[in-house]
């Protein structure tokens, strides 16, 4: 019997495959390619402030802001967990409320009210929309359509936490700059540490969820522990928008449950580019301004408004951001058949 | 063989409404060995998967892992135990490139009990030893097949991937719900040494199955569910001897016509 045969095989590790991408580092022009884009928007937003005239267009960047990490937690969720979520309104509220109790109520300066609001706000409303987790399609976005209504009317029925007067007398921030700088740097943190959480392993499971929650069942993974993560984080992003709103206009009322905190970053999302979580950015720097400038037609406003949304909806659903990836990235041309 | 049953199945029912979907099924599983399990369509054998596995919650019975009663336990409790499934409508994640389906698998707690990934692997990470299993089960590594995206695979290599997914979870029994089905007789032909080798490697397998001439290559024990019972269970050759198995399941008097048909 012949001794066995060896053939050598030369095989990419893994490591390799994956970081091909990176070959850009080598030449400075690729490098600049790769690196422009991110940085117009990360030296746009942060030179934002600067550049606006007057107070009240930084105020309107403020609540840009606020919108924006709305939408991201929605494009979050719908797009990389698979949860349709209406819970802007729900998240606002729970982290308004909270900030605004832990600033007058137990006396806690704004430094400490935000980062608490948020992560016990993110905690509240977990633990609240868990029941609903194991349920598929359009229950969750029901159920967090209504924790806003039941909210807002515990709270005038009871005649708790300043009932239908809320809650006055909160600190502000600072000044405005503070104010200002605090939400551009959350948006941009938490913009690129979520794009970077949907590509770990841990983002990888969230879109096999996504994607199809029996095969992660029959790969002995428990979703429910998963898709409460991700709502965890949703949350608290919204949250986190609540706190800062009751601080900025020094006041916390029912209309922090408001359904506009739930429907705008939704159709923020849709002109943008859906599951993107840039383009929910995008969407926002777009709508929230363009509200803005609306004001002057009075009621038309909404007019104008939805006519924009249904144009979009129809000519571009792909989004803003898509878009312009695809025109950055490729090239068309005519060929003959 | 004294050993005691790695899976017992006893008095499993399940209906669906006025249907009844599985009566009174029991059977046993030694490990290491392979059960074929066949019957028309709607006969119940899905549901016996899915009964095993967790899926669908049974009406009454005992499904004993290592003479444990797992039958009230969530599906991804069973999986964590050791019994993994595939799917007979494949399930892969689609947008997912088909080395990164396996990254899913290979999060679960029971990979991360059993798995030597932690600093086994060559680069102890997730990525590369979903390409190994990738490759062990039959996909060319140096071919640009599983770095590209599940979806746009072809059915042979979708099958393979089901395998795979169970494989990460380095499981003690695989139920191959239809492995054989919708594949091509080339496709076909090499899955099956695929399939032996998983024996051989000690892993325990029920194959439902509508290719006989296939599964009786590889198995020596077959079930035969009819309307939700047990028709019989014996070797292939006593099952096509069998009066009732052709009568219910063929529909043919000749088993050499049967074998035609397979």
């Amino acid at each position: 019997m012949a001794a066995e045969q060896h053939r050598k095989q030369r095989i990419d590790r893994g490591i390799k495959v994956r970081s091909d991408g990176i070959y850009a580092l080598m030449s400075g022009r690729e490098l600049a390619y790769l690196v422009l884009p991110r940085s117009t928007l990360i030296v746009g937003l942060l030179l934002l402030p600067l550049l606006l005239p007057d107070l009240y267009w930084q105020r309107v960047i403020t609540i840009t802001c606020l919108y924006a990490l709305l939408a991201i937690s929605f494009d979050f969720l719908a797009h990389h967990v698979g949860l349709v979520s209406l819970g802007g309104a729900f998240y606002v509220g729970v982290g308004g409320y909270l900030a605004a109790l832990g600033n007058t109520a137990l006396g806690l300066p704004v430094w400490a009210t935000i980062p608490l609001a948020t992560a016990g706000g993110g905690i509240v409303c977990t633990l609240l929309l868990l029941p609903c987790l194991p349920l598929r399609g359009v229950y969750f976005a029901i159920v967090t359509l209504m924790y806003p209504l039941f909210m807002a009317r515990l709270i005038e029925a009871f005649d708790i936490v300043g009932g239908t007067d809320g809650i006055i007398g909160i600190d502000g921030f600072p000044n405005h700059w503070v104010e200002q700088y605090v939400l551009i740097t959350m948006v941009l943190l938490l913009l690129f540490g979520l794009r970077r959480l949907a590509a770990t392993d841990f983002g990888l499971v969230l879109r096999g969820i996504k994607d199809n929650d029996q095969a992660v069942r029959a790969s002995g993974i428990q979703v429910i522990r998963y898709k409460a993560a991700a709502v965890f984080i949703a949350a608290a992003m919204g949250c986190l928008a609540g706190a800062c709103l009751v601080h900025i206009y020094m006041w916390s009322g029912i209309s922090q449950f408001a359904l506009d905190f739930s429907i705008l970053p939704i159709a923020a999302t849709v002109i943008g580019g859906a599951g993107t979580l840039v383009g929910a950015v995008l969407g926002c720097l777009i709508l929230v301004p363009l509200s803005e400038l609306l004001r002057d037609f009075g009621s038309l406003r909404i007019v104008f408004y939805a006519l924009l949304l249904v144009a979009f909806i129809i000519f571009r659903s792909e989004g803003i951001f898509n878009y312009a990836r695809r025109k950055y990235e490729q090239f068309e041309r005519w060929i003959p058949i | 063989m004294s050993t005691a049953p790695i899976l017992e199945v006893q008095g499993l029912c399940k209906n669906f409404g006025g249907i009844t979907a599985l009566r009174d099924l029991g059977f046993s599983l030694r490990a290491g060995e392979i059960l074929g399990v066949i019957g028309p369509n709607g006969s119940g054998k899905t549901t016996m998967v899915n009964c095993i596995t967790g899926f669908v919650r049974r009406d009454a019975g005992r499904v004993l892992f290592h003479g444990r009663d797992i039958s009230t336990r969530p599906p991804h409790r069973i999986a964590d135990l050791g019994i993994t499934r595939t799917f007979q409508v494949m399930r892969p994640w689609h947008s997912l490139p088909a080395y990164q389906n396996l990254v899913i698998p290979l999060c679960s707690p029971r990979a991360r009990r059993t798995g030597g990934w932690r600093g086994g692997g060559s680069h102890g990470d997730r990525d590369t030893v979903g390409i190994d299993i990738l490759e062990d089960i039959g996909f060319e590594r140096d071919s640009p097949v599983p770095y590209k995206p599940a979806g746009t695979l072809p059915s042979g290599y979708l099958k393979r991937l089901e395998l795979a997914r169970c494989l990460a979870l380095r499981p003690e029994i695989i139920i191959c719900d239809e492995i054989f089905s919708g594949l091509s007789m080339s496709e076909i032909a090499s899955l099956v040494p695929t399939i032996e080798r998983l024996q051989s490697q000690g892993i325990t397998l029920i194959m439902i199955e509508h290719r006989l001439r296939e599964l009786f290559r590889v198995t020596s024990r077959i079930l035969v569910l009819n309307f939700g019972e047990k028709l019989m269970e014996g070797a292939p050759d006593e099952l096509m001897a069998d009066e009732r198995v052709r009568e219910a399941y063929f529909g043919s008097r000749d088993s050499a016509e049967v074998m035609d048909h397979a």
